[in-house]
């Protein structure tokens, strides 16, 4: 009684922001299992791709285009319609924490090797150079890879599915967004909505695809193929609620051996989009790995939208009628005056 | 690999704590001071405030893929048939039939097109009845489905009876109705743009539906000038000059407040676009007011010059958006700002 009396109620709920324990129970499924999500431990990640591979071969999504961009070891480049594991390569020119290979490389700059093609001294090489390395803050050379296995992050607040036109988008009882394709008419509102850049419209079908969590392996007890392909563990599945606490025990794990530029993106459920279901251990700063760096659930400002909407309707309304209450009718005033 | 699995019921053979071999013997744990500003500070210095980082200058957002023609287009012509359709009854009311007729048609004409032009940019548009599956408040375009197909029939069995001069108590009643919901077809497209993450339109939620509905005006009033003989053109120059004013100011308190993102409504395309619909705007706006009452050629030259400056706004408007859905920075930037920002004014412990 005092559940259903509670659920009829929209105040107080979260709905469209802020913290929400109960997505699921929120969208209408009784007796429904945890919520579940991903928890992607960045710094264990290898940049093997076996989650993009499994993915893949896993859900029948189709080729996403051959390209060679350059970028690092990343032709993949982003989450699209049919990419829905993104592994990103970041280069940069500095320590992993303070990491001792036993060797001294103290007068080495890896980088700067690296462009001129190989470990002989250019004026001997028979190669040009390409570049020179920037030389190295704090006079320490240093070459970290960082490598981060992108998702969709099947938010508690999800855009995408807000602004659905058709229901094509649902929210299922693990607490995911999925896409129904049989409904899906290819709108593509769901596109511009995503604070990530996760959703996407596939040319060739003109519906709307992205990460479903692997529903269908869900429904039969199994995990995600990502996180069952991931060889160091760096995908991690579960319960969020202990993937959250395992996050936390990583993070300070990982602060006390050194590695300060440690920190969880999305875990928290009082940020913008009321926390994610996917969420990251990150070594850099969001944007550094092409995340946003505070990410809004757009219909956060829904109600304020329809408010702003509304007046400016009655503007135009109100405008026009006084308008024409100021000429009156054909015959009244100025061009009455003139004939 | 794990050797847990998920069930209904919850987590079967739950695995033991993983610990990730990072970070062993990497010393003592100890701290080790700080030296020349490494560590997070050092790692803050070499990214100054105003400059930023992106994932090799890639989008973080995925743009629309929204076609230009269709949905900009829609923009114009839902503006020009909802206001239209209060223009029209304003002008059935006063006693002005042949303005009326005349926006009456332009307003289906417009609203035809507008039906055409959303169908056609679905990915499946076979499927374009799905949009009244169900009814979504918190989606714009469910919203925006649902009236339509109300405000649709409405304004086309306006025109019909006007032009077939049949059954004129319903003409007069879908004339007033079309007039009551025409405000909100023209206003609930700003919604529709803004209720996504693309900063150009959402950072502007505030602005932009004073300036749909005044871009809306300007297209009506534009139109009843080019219609509508100089005797019963009055109102129209009203409108008109309303409707340029409304959207001017808007765009002026838009581009105050999106700070840097505003350079998408200045620069490249949009630039252009935002420019000229000023220029033509004020130009068939005066031009209507001084011209407008003795010049039935003057009339019409300025109700074009509007109703091109309505449809230069409109695709002005979403270029910038487009625009700012492409570049790294107007998502990054204005997000680092706020944050900056929070961490200034609260103080957590």
């Amino acid at each position: 009684m005092t559940d259903t009396s509670k659920r009829s109620s929209l105040i107080g709920r979260n709905l469209l922001a802020g913290a929400e324990p109960d997505v699921a129970g929120d969208a209408g499924h009784e007796d429904h299992p945890p919520r579940v999500g991903f928890f992607t431990d960045t710094s264990v990640c290898i940049g093997c791709k076996a989650c993009e591979v499994a993915c893949k071969e896993w859900n029948a999504v189709p080729e996403d285009g051959l390209d060679f961009t350059g970028m690092s070891f990343d032709n993949t480049q982003g989450l699209s319609a049919s990419t829905w594991r993104h592994v990103a390569f970041i280069e940069q020119n500095k320590p992993l924490g303070r990491a001792e290979t036993g060797v001294d490389h103290g007068d080495v700059d890896v980088l700067a090797l690296a462009a001129q093609g190989s470990g002989t001294p250019v004026e001997e090489a028979a190669i040009t150079p390409t570049s020179a390395a920037p030389p190295s803050d704090g006079g320490q050379n240093g070459l970290r890879w960082l490598m981060s296995s992108d998702v969709c992050k099947h938010c508690t607040h999800a855009a995408c599915l807000d602004v659905c036109p058709t229901g094509a988008l649902f929210r299922t009882e693990f607490g995911t967004v999925v896409v129904q394709d049989d409904v899906c008419n290819g709108c593509g509102y769901c596109v511009p909505a995503c604070p990530y850049g996760v959703i996407d419209v596939r040319p060739e079908d003109g519906g709307a695809h992205k990460c479903t969590l692997c529903y269908d392996r869900l429904g039969a007890g199994q995990e995600p193929a990502c996180a069952k392909a991931c060889p160091t563990d760096s995908i991690q599945f579960g319960p969020l609620d202990e993937l959250r606490e395992r996050a936390a025990a990583r993070v300070e794990q990982l602060h006390r051996v050194g590695v300060e530029d440690a920190r969880l993106y999305g875990h928290d459920p009082g940020d913008g989009v009321g926390g994610d279901g996917a969420f990251f251990l990150l070594l850099d700063e969001p944007e550094v790995y092409g995340l946003p760096p505070d990410p809004v659930v757009t219909t956060r400002d829904l109600p304020s939208m329809w408010r702003h909407a509304g007046a400016a309707a009655l503007t135009l309304l109100g405008g026009v009628a006084a308008v024409f209450a100021a000429q009156g009718g054909v015959g009244g005033r100025r061009t009455g005056r003139r004939r | 690999m794990s050797e847990s699995d998920v069930t209904r019921d919850g987590i079967r053979g739950a695995r033991p704590g993983r610990d990730a071999q990072v970070g062993k013997g990497m010393g003592d744990g100890k701290r080790r001071g700080r030296r020349g500003g490494k560590g997070r500070g050092g790692e803050r210095s070499m990214v100054p405030r105003a400059e930023f980082t992106s994932y090799y200058g890639r989008p973080v957002l995925n743009p629309p893929t929204w076609r230009s023609r269709d949905i900009a287009g829609y923009f114009f012509l839902g503006g020009l048939a909802g206001a239209g359709s209060v223009l029209a009854a304003g002008a059935e009311l006063t006693g002005r039939p042949a303005m009326a007729r005349a926006l009456k048609v332009s307003s289906t004409a417009a609203l035809a097109g507008s039906t055409a032009a959303l169908i056609h940019d679905l990915g499946r548009p076979g499927r374009f009845a799905n949009m009244l599956r169900v009814f979504k408040p918190t989606s714009p375009m469910s919203v925006g489905s649902w009236l339509l197909a109300a405000y649709g029939p409405m304004a086309g069995a306006a025109a019909v009876s006007d032009l077939a001069g049949r059954l004129p108590r319903s003409g007069r009643a879908a004339t007033v109705g079309a007039a009551l919901l025409g405000p909100a077809v023209a206003s609930y497209t700003a919604v529709l743009a803004a209720d996504t993450a693309v900063p150009a339109w959402h950072d502007g939620y505030r602005e932009l539906p004073y300036l749909f509905v005044g871009s809306a005006a300007m297209a009506a009033g534009g139109m009843a000038l080019l219609a509508s003989p100089v005797a019963e053109n009055a109102p129209a120059r009203g409108v008109a000059l309303l409707g340029t004013a409304v959207e001017t100011a808007a765009v002026k308190a838009m581009e105050r407040r999106l700070g840097v993102v505003a350079e998408t409504y200045r620069e490249g395309r949009a630039g252009k676009l935002m420019r000229a619909a000023e220029a033509l705007s004020v130009a068939g706006a005066l031009g209507g007011a001084l011209l407008g009452r003795r010049s039935r050629p003057a009339a019409a030259v300025s109700g074009a010059a509007l109703l091109a400056a309505s449809a230069g706004t409109r695709f002005g408007v979403f270029h910038a958006g487009m625009r700012s859905a492409e570049d790294p920075k107007y998502t990054v930037l204005p997000q680092r700002e706020r944050l900056e920002a929070r961490r200034e004014r609260p103080e957590d412990d």
